[in-house]
């Protein structure tokens, strides 16, 4: 039977408020345990929740940036459930009145078509505090430190149909959230966690299948890997006369497997009511206009502009306008040699398997763009060959300077005089007499092949930095004269 | 006179005059709590290092040449107030090892003033109560009658203040908490419109129906006292802007014209008759000052208490989950797990009532009743609101009795717990409605004392002050003390 995956995705981004969503503690992370942990925080008897504004406005951005109706009347309300690391026994969320509402973004697929995945909701809520079971044995320890942290919790619609395409989805939310400066998007420190939930059905079956619910997976090669894993597991089952249960399950990425956390049966009873410690909150129109005024481009608009200003390719384009970083290091490029073809080439080829190799980030990059841009006008005006350049790149990495400067350092700049070349081609005919002899009794078919060797020859005898149009041109009429 | 009979006015005018200090006024009522207060259990704690040292430096501050009206008074503060480094028990075994790491704005306020803080006073288990019998430090004792109750969940407030074992004291009021046990023991005491009072540092019951305000042996005290309560507070979301009238101004405005709502629903079945009269009497009595008095309907009254025993448990039942033994509080013994933490930490540290209102509003709130309880409820609130709204259209002030009964026997109502809910049917609607109410002393029923109970608008405490300042003008009432005290 042939099976169709379906996937919706809850992400919750972590915002990056200077303080947290209901008290004045520091957000940061990484600091000593439960040293970022105030009264509230600590759900102390009497204390109470003022919402952070900061955290309202960037959950409108999320919203105009994905063009959905935000919610003039936003009430927040509590999830009630027992955990130690949840100090109120309760979460203050949002339930029935979200901060966003229905909304869409739009993904590029692998082989460049777009895909566009309905979101269903997003809403402010606040993150619980960490257990550490690790560190004390027997016991568990509590670390109240993230507990307050504002979060983002984004619903998606039940549109992914593969684990490629959540990834995709994942990696648009991610640039979005990163564009929007609400989110700083680290997967390994939690700041962007994901649940899945997967089912299947049969191709052409219009009902869901039963869905389970792969919790807190936090990276993309994870998320993949989880989604995979898990539709074979439900295949399987189905296959074998079996039935998926409504469930949460966790991958262990060290075995590659999800297993069951709880079921349906064993799930709380949540008992939502609305928060009476915070008034409702009302957003004015002149806030959203506001704020919309002062939305970045965005992934989307930047892709387009990419295309339509540079002409680059929709694969090229997306590449690049996936974080701001990067297109913001590519246009600084383009800024300076005025060729976004090569800058485009050099930025995702050169440059990129550097960082990868080094694992930097791109703001963390030895080469600037106005190094690798002065470097691009040196090979546009023929001062070096592409071959060169690689060398010269390379070089600048090391911290040898600009490209002028290891241009001149090294020797490396071209032989573009025609004269000089003309004599080094004539010595190195003549050293190759036997080879010019064969070359001219040959038919046209074989000449082909043979013409690489002399310009091979011609570029060894030159140490590369003959200009490699002229070698070729003068080493024909040489050859053909 | 001695000094405990003075009221909080008369000490606030004897302090300025130099008559005694305010060392030697708290000396002299520690002594008297220490004397008396065996008898009545009003305190859970005196804190008698503290009120020394506060009322030496509020000497010294007067020596200095401050003159604050609240300077050097002493005052004790229900114990859900937190006070920093001080037991803040909330009358319950759960917090009997709680020292609050912080003051309630209300105590901060008070004790920037220069208010001397004598202790914290006994309450129904996080102020869950009537009677004050559900505090796990034991019963209160009505000081008119021993073996009665004083009303809750402020019992202790009441009871202290009427044994005249101190001026003035704070309380909270849910549904009732301020007014009852203030009608019960011939004091006068408001609860302020929801949100004139900072509820940060308050220990909550039923967030969206607590506030806090004084109680005291008359309304110029009350005033005094609510006057360096009240206020805005950005700690407290539900806190309100509005600007704080000057409520010892507005105690001598003139009554003439004034119009007083009778409602009708309030003298219904269930009131004691002899209630009722002390009750005509008064209006007779504020018609003689020149008001005028029209019957009115508050239709939806007798919703009020459903609605508000699904909507205070509700909200008790969610603001009660942070006692689960992990972080502070009543821990249970060599617990086997965390499950076994959570259920015997809870089972052993909350009492009966407690539970009966988790329980209860757990329920209210839980997949698939919850619109047919809270939801509905929370309609009938909307209604009440509405009622009151119609209302003061027509009328200045609405009069009632506080309560259908004076004070009850000890035990006399444990084993009926909708007996004593429905102690509350007069008080529980201004909760609902966030309007204010204040109850004042109105004669007495076989030695009992009896309450008169006074609602207004919204942010008319100054009104309601001013009602009750010109009868006592002309009433004595509120001069009488119990005998023995």
């Amino acid at each position: 039977m042939q099976w169709e995956t379906v996937i919706g995705l809850e992400i919750h981004a972590q915002l990056s408020t200077k303080s947290k969503i209901f008290s004045a503690s520091a957000t940061t992370f990484g600091a000593e345990p439960n040293t970022q942990a105030s009264l509230i925080d600590l759900g102390m008897p009497g204390t109470l929740p003022v919402l952070n504004a900061e955290a309202v406005r960037m959950a409108c951005k999320f919203g105009l940036a994905i063009d959905a109706e935000i919610a003039e009347r936003n009430v927040f309300a509590r999830k009630n459930y027992f955990y130690p690391d949840l100090p109120k026994g309760y979460q203050t969320s949002q339930m029935d009145h979200p901060i966003v509402g229905k909304g869409f973004l739009d993904i590029t697929l692998e082989d460049g078509t777009a895909k566009r995945i309905g979101i269903t909701r997003a809403h402010l809520e606040e993150d619980a505090g960490k257990s550490l079971h690790e560190d004390f044995h027997g016991m568990t320890g509590i670390d109240l430190n993230r507990a307050g942290t504002p979060l983002l919790e984004i619903v998606s619609e039940p549109d992914i149909r593969s684990a490629k395409e959540a990834v995709a989805y994942v990696k648009a939310i991610h640039a979005l959230v990163r564009y929007l400066g609400i989110c700083d998007g680290n997967m390994a420190e939690g700041s962007l966690r994901c649940d899945c939930n997967v089912s299947v059905r049969p191709v052409g079956q219009a009902a869901y299948g039963t869905r389970a619910e792969i919790k807190n997976v936090n990276s993309f090669r994870f998320i993949e890997k989880a989604i995979n894993h898990e539709v074979q597991r439900q295949i399987e089952l189905i296959e074998d006369g079996g039935k998926v249960v409504q469930e949460t399950r966790l991958y262990d990425p060290n075995k590659d497997e999800t297993r069951s956390m709880r079921s349906k049966e064993e799930a709380n009873d949540y008992r939502y009511f609305p928060c009476p410690d915070l008034l409702p909150v009302v957003i004015e129109q002149s806030l959203l206009d506001e704020i919309r005024a002062s939305l970045p481009e965005l992934p989307v608009q930047k892709r387009e502009r990419f295309e339509a200003q540079f002409g680059l390719s929709a694969y090229d384009a997306d590449v690049l306008a996936s974080s701001r970083e990067l297109a913001n290091y590519f246009e600084a490029v383009n800024a300076t040699c005025n060729d976004a073809k090569l800058a485009a080439n050099w930025v995702m080829g050169e440059l990129s398997s550097l960082l990868n190799k080094d694992g930097l980030e791109i703001d963390q990059s030895p080469v600037s763009a106005e190094q690798l841009g002065g470097m691009i006008l040196r090979i546009k005006d023929n001062t070096i060959s592409g071959k060169i350049a690689k060398m010269v790149f390379e070089a600048m990495a090391n911290g040898e300077g600009s490209a002028d400067q290891v241009i001149e350092a090294r020797g490396l700049k071209q032989v573009t005089d025609s004269g000089a070349i003309e004599s080094m081609l004539d010595e190195m005919l003549a050293a190759n007499a036997e080879q010019v002899e064969q070359y001219r009794a040959a038919d046209e078919a074989k000449r082909g092949k043979m013409f690489g060797f002399f310009v091979g020859q011609a570029m060894k005898v030159s140490k590369g930095k003959a200009n490699p149009g002229q070698v070729n041109q003068l080493l024909k009429s040489k050859l053909e004269g | 006179m001695d000094m405990h009979q003075l009221s909080l006015t008369d000490i606030s005018r004897a302090l300025a005059a130099k008559e005694f200090s305010a060392s030697e006024l708290s000396s002299h009522l520690l002594a008297r709590i220490k004397a008396l207060d065996p008898q009545l259990n009003s305190f859970i704690s005196v804190t008698e290092e503290l009120a020394l040292s506060q009322a030496k430096a509020a000497d010294a501050r007067r020596a200095n040449g401050e003159t604050g009206a609240l300077l050097g008074a002493p005052i004790a503060h229900k114990d859900l107030f937190c006070t920093q480094g001080v037991r803040t028990s909330c009358g319950s075994k759960m917090l009997d090892n709680f020292k609050a790491p912080y003051n309630a704005t209300v105590v901060e306020k008070l004790a920037g003033v220069g208010c001397v803080t004598l202790g914290k006073l006994n309450m129904d288990e996080f102020a869950m109560g009537s009677s004050n019998e559900s505090s796990y430090y034991g019963a209160v004792k009505n000081p008119w009658d021993l073996t009665r109750v004083p009303g809750g969940s402020s019992g202790g407030s009441a009871a202290a203040v009427a044994a005249r074992l101190l001026p003035a004291a704070t309380g909270t009021d849910t549904g009732g908490s301020i007014r009852q046990p203030a009608a019960l023991t011939n004091l006068t005491g408001i609860k302020p419109t929801y949100g004139r009072v900072s509820r940060w540092g308050m220990i909550a019951y039923a967030s969206s129906l607590d506030q806090a305000g004084p109680l005291a042996r008359n309304a110029e005290d009350c005033a005094l006292l609510l006057q360096a309560m009240a206020g805005f507070d950005p700690k407290d979301s539900t806190s309100l802007e509005q600007p704080l009238d000057d409520y010892l101004a507005a105690l001598n405005l003139p009554l003439k014209g004034l119009r007083i709502g009778l409602p009708k629903e309030y003298f219904a079945a269930g009131l004691d008759g002899r209630i009722a009269a002390a009750t005509l009497a008064v209006v007779e009595e504020l018609k003689k000052l020149g008001a005028t008095v029209k019957d009115i309907s508050l239709p939806n009254t007798q919703h009020a208490i459903a609605a508000y025993y699904v909507i205070a448990p509700a909200e008790a039942s969610s603001n009660l989950s942070r006692f689960d033994g992990v972080r502070f509080g009543y821990r249970c013994e060599n617990p086997q797990n965390l499950e076994d933490l959570y259920k015997r930490s809870r089972a052993e540290g909350f009492g009966d009532e407690v539970k009966r209102r988790i329980l209860v509003g757990a329920y209210a709130l839980s997949a698939g009743y919850y619109d047919a309880y809270y939801l509905q409820a929370q309609k009938i609130r909307r209604l009440i609101k509405n009622d009151f709204v119609a209302a003061f259209q027509e009328v200045d002030v609405i009069l009632s009795p506080t309560t259908p009964n004076p004070a009850w026997k000890l035990g006399e109502k444990n084993n009926d717990p909708v007996a004593q809910y429905l102690e509350d049917i007069y008080t529980i609607t201004a909760n609902l409605a966030g309007i204010p109410g204040l109850s004042m002393p109105a004669g007495f029923v076989d030695g009992l004392p009896v309450g008169v109970q006074l609602l207004a608008p919204y942010f008319q405490e100054g009104r309601l002050l001013n009602v009750a300042h010109q009868y006592q003008q002309v009433t004595a009432w509120h001069t009488q003390a119990p005998s023995g005290f």
